[in-house]
């Protein structure tokens, strides 16, 4: 038995809206299956599913707002045999698991990322030395929007009788026990489903703004507004947590860009590629010659990853960015990364990016050359150790060999977290990096 | 198809790539791509639409002559009667 639970999307992300669910009861899913829709803060994302099974109980409705973590749905994983409760369900899959174990599907759920990832340092040892909370006998079923109404509103929930599937309690049990109960203060509910599942608490202490009973409507929410906070948390924990360090290099571009035109003019125009994927590539490849820099910093420890998922910051015309990952980046050719940079952009733009887009990112690429910028001093988005920044490619005089040239030049820049790495690894990166491309045919 | 026709092609294509934009208040000598925030991307995706819907294959030594409207619209004049045999039409 496994549980679906709202995945962490970003290091920025505490909650998020169910939308919609695309299965139902009784269907069967696959590995890498989208089988719901969630609103972050930033935009519509469609989930996958990491298990395979029968999806036996779906426990947040559309409308919905829950903490990261909140179980969503339980699914049978194959094999095992239908069960004659939920709560039974519930309680057997949290036996079968030790301590902490619970998190495994909620790692398999964020891709190949560690559970670890979602705890900001500062937070972990206290959650981590929280005991996973046992199953208590006859535990009452309730959703976690109902919860924490109820927790909000000081409504005992054993007190109530449920009106959902198996008796369950939801909002609206609780919302009409509201009437009749004494409305004391909003007491600030820490979301009752992380308090049993320690490993995902939310990543800052501040608890999630009080819900007005009347679900949010996401079509009417301020994206912006919204985005510019997410965005606000992240940068501001880089900002408070990581020491930068910053350098910055040169890079004489003429022979990427000979090789591009040679290489664009044998292609449709549909096909052309962009000046931007040699980089991405060329950062790729270097990133296997100085794998320190891929990977993340989590509880105190620098955690190198070895597949390369290149996150690229891709603004949005509404304002705000989103960073989605190019997955496996150093193992595509140019034309296979043309095609899945196209293929995010679009999706960034239009909604329909997937769950393991924006949690996978290993590192970040900032590209603000378009804007005639030369130089680009990132913010790592965390965890992340470190985020590589290109400016404009423009003529500049170029001196080799005793010679004076024009040639166009790209500066290249490195923010990484000091934590992790030293500057004279930063270096080495840099230097990887022009090496390829210098030589673009082998990129 | 006359230089009208090509501009409310041209403005249908911008339109749909920066859709809170307005291109019929464009001055013909606006830098598009300050005016509507375009970016390398939409760049390359405004020239595939161009090359669908007109039949003009830009390559990619033009991009730097193509800055504004009046620019676009009589490159584009100029090219889009003769027949290419890369068109789809």
């Amino acid at each position: 038995m496994a549980e679906f639970r709202m995945p962490s999307l970003g290091s920025d992300m505490q909650e998020g809206t169910l939308l919609e669910w695309r299965v139902k009861p009784g269907d069967r899913v696959r590995r890498r299956d989208i089988i719901a829709v969630v609103d972050t803060d930033k935009a519509a994302i469609e989930i996958e599913v990491f298990e395979e099974g029968i999806v036996e109980e779906i426990l947040v409705q559309p409308g919905e707002k829950v903490p990261v973590g909140t179980v969503l749905a339980i699914i049978r994983t194959e094999g095992e045999a239908g069960v004659v409760t939920a709560k039974g369900a519930k309680a057997a899959a949290e036996a079968a698991l030790p301590a902490g174990g619970v998190i495994e599907t909620m790692e398999e759920m964020a891709g190949r990322a560690t559970p670890e990832k979602r705890i900001p340092p500062g937070e972990a040892p206290a959650a981590a030395a929280a005991p996973a909370a046992p199953p208590t006998a006859g535990r009452i079923k309730v959703s976690p929007y109902a919860r924490r109404l109820a927790a909000e509103r000081s409504i005992d929930l054993s007190v109530l009788k449920g009106t959902g599937p198996a008796g369950a309690i939801r909002a609206a049990d609780v919302e009409s026990a509201a009437g009749i109960a004494p409305a004391g203060p909003p007491v600030e509910a820490p979301p009752a489903p992380l308090e049993e599942k320690p490993p995902i608490a939310p990543r800052e202490k501040a608890p999630p703004p009080p819900v007005s009973p009347t679900a949010e409507k996401p079509a009417v929410k301020d994206y912006q507004a919204a985005m510019r906070r997410a965005i606000a948390a992240a940068m501001a924990r880089s900002n408070r947590e990581i020491p930068h360090y910053y350098l910055q290099t040169r890079i004489d571009m003429s022979r990427t860009l000979r090789w591009l035109e040679s290489e664009n003019q044998k292609r449709s125009i549909k096909d052309r590629i962009l000046p931007v994927v040699p980089l991405i590539k060329a950062v790729a490849m270097a990133l296997t010659e100085v794998p320190e820099l891929n990977g993340y910093w989590i509880d105190d420890r620098h955690q190198p990853q070895e597949a390369i998922h290149i996150g690229f910051a891709i603004a949005l015309r509404q304002g705000g960015l989103i960073t989605p990952a190019i997955l496996n980046a150093d193992l595509k050719s140019v034309d296979e990364l043309m095609e899945a940079l196209r293929d995010l952009v679009t999706r960034a733009r239009s909604g329909g990016l997937r769950s393991s887009e924006l949690t996978d990112a290993t590192v970040t690429i900032t590209s603000l050359g378009d804007l005639g910028v030369e130089t680009v001093y990132g913010v790592i988005y965390p965890p992340q150790v470190a985020l590589v920044g290109f400016g404009k490619t423009m003529e500049q005089p170029w001196a080799e060999n005793g010679m004076l040239a024009v040639r166009p030049v790209l500066t290249a820049t490195l923010a990484a977290d000091h934590r992790a790495t030293d500057g004279h690894r930063g270096a080495q990166f840099l230097d990887a990096m022009n090496r390829y491309l210098q030589e673009p045919s082998k990129l | 198809m006359n230089e009208e026709q090509i501009q409310q092609v041209v403005f249908k294509i911008l339109k749909g790539i920066a859709p809170e934009s307005e291109p019929s208040s464009l001055a013909p000598d606006e830098n598009l791509r300050r005016a509507l925030d375009i970016d390398s991307f939409d760049a390359l995706n405004f020239f595939i639409r161009i090359h669908e819907q007109l039949g003009v294959n830009i390559p990619e030594a033009d991009y730097g002559e193509l800055n504004t409207l009046s620019e676009i619209v009589r490159y584009l004049a100029s090219r889009v009667n003769v027949v290419d045999s890369t068109s789809p039409r």
